[in-house]
């Protein structure tokens, strides 16, 4: 991110550490991800040591620190979504982008992440793309499901 | 004055002390693996657990983050404690089967090849070295990351933590002694944080006795001390 970019989510937050985590949020909404560049800088501006960041950073599933992709593909492993066959989903998922969990598709279209409930079990297997919640899912809907994503984000 | 009883016996203590610090003043054996009296307390290890009644109400609890009060009644070898210290050491030594001290807190109590599958991890995340970086030295070149069975305790990126000055504080703290600090003629490594510094040799001796950045900031965070006080090793100076 620009370090104008980040400096104006500062100033909102007025360089407050208390915001610490609201800032995160922000600066990782534009990317994805925290760059260890944007650490430092935020770690130096408000300025708390990077410790304390990275502690945080590294603490909420919520936060990456590693590149992920456009499309953020979330399984859930649920107990509910569990035993309606969310493993095989997901299976199919990884063969469909050759990707493990917690890795980023070659392309950087895609990246694969498991959760525990979304609290909405009724209709589970759940699989979250992007900010999209496709429920009833099964390996047949997920090659769909890639295809139409792929073609979105050509256009 | 507080008065209270530790196994029947009266103490005397301070308003803002613990009770474990007071149990070890007066020679009772508690085992505490994550306390140390210069730090503040963190109630990690659940080693030090104790039977404590106030008022008629007695429970279980640790002893090293429990401020004393007046009229308390702890007990520290009731069954349930032993059974309680028991079940941690058993959890210990199923994380760290290979610590030292560990196994010996393994043979003390009896607990032998735990029930849970066995891991071989040397550090039991008690936070010491984290608490001495960041309270006494100051400059927390380290802290916990990440959480659940994945937590651990490094620097950030897991490398080379930039403030760290090489003192060796956490390596001194450490109950199962996994920091190992290297040094040779020029220069000190902490090998677990990855961070190598060079030496400053004594102007007088010329012993190489301390990191350069160690000595800078301590020459920042002192007052009232001579500059060249650090340019010379303590037996010179
Ligand atoms: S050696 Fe580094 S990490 Fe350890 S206490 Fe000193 S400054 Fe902190
Ligand atoms: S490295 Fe040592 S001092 Fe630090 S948390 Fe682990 S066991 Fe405790
Ligand atoms: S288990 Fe998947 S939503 Fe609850
Ligand atoms: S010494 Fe009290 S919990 Fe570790």
């Amino acid at each position: 991110m620009s370090l104008k970019g980040i400096d104006q989510i500062l100033k909102k937050f007025e360089y407050r550490e208390s915001a610490i985590i609201a800032i995160l949020q922000e600066v990782q909404e534009k990317q994805n991800y925290l760059p260890e560049k944007d650490l430092e800088y935020i770690s130096e501006k408000l300025p708390i040591p990077l410790t304390r960041i990275y502690r945080i950073a590294s603490f909420y599933n919520a936060f990456s620190l590693k590149p992920r992709g456009k499309h953020i593909i979330s399984v859930c492993l649920g107990t509910a979504c569990h035993v309606r066959g969310a493993p095989m989903v997901l299976d199919r998922l990884k063969l469909e982008l050759g990707i493990d969990i917690g890795e980023m598709t070659e392309d950087g279209l895609f990246s694969l992440e498991t959760v525990n409930c979304l609290g909405a079990c009724a209709m589970g297997p759940i699989v979250v793309f992007g900010k999209e919640y496709h429920g009833q899912m099964t390996p047949a809907r997920v090659e769909s499901a890639i295809k139409k994503y792929k073609k979105t984000s050509k256009e | 004055m507080i008065k209270f009883t530790i196994d029947g016996i009266e103490v005397e203590a301070e308003e803002g002390q613990n009770v474990l610090q007071v149990a070890l003043d007066n020679g009772f054996d508690i085992p505490h693996l994550c306390y140390h009296e210069a730090l503040e307390p963190y109630g990690a290890c659940r080693l030090c657990q104790v039977e404590i009644t106030r008022g008629n109400r007695t429970r279980l609890t640790t002893s090293c983050n429990y401020p004393v009060q007046e009229g308390i009644k702890v007990q520290t070898k009731t069954e349930k404690v032993i059974r309680a210290r028991k079940l941690v050491i058993e959890l210990l030594l199923a994380r760290s089967p290979n610590v030292p001290v560990i196994k010996e807190l393994a043979e003390e109590y009896s607990v032998g090849t735990p029930r849970f599958s066995l891991d071989n991890d040397d550090c039991i995340l008690c936070g010491l070295c984290e608490r001495v970086c960041r309270e006494v030295v100051g400059v927390e070149a380290i802290s916990f990351l990440g959480r659940g069975s994945s937590r651990k305790v490094g620097p950030p990126l897991e490398i080379n933590p930039q403030t760290c000055i090489a003192c060796g504080a956490c390596a001194y703290v450490c109950p199962t002694n996994c920091i190992k600090v290297e040094e040779n003629e020029n220069e000190r490594t902490i090998v677990r944080w990855g961070r190598t510094l060079p030496m400053k040799k004594c102007k007088v001796c010329g012993r190489s006795f301390a990191p350069w950045f160690q000595l800078d900031y301590f020459g920042k965070i002192t007052e009232g001390i001579p500059k060249d006080f650090w340019d010379k090793c303590p037996d010179c100076r």
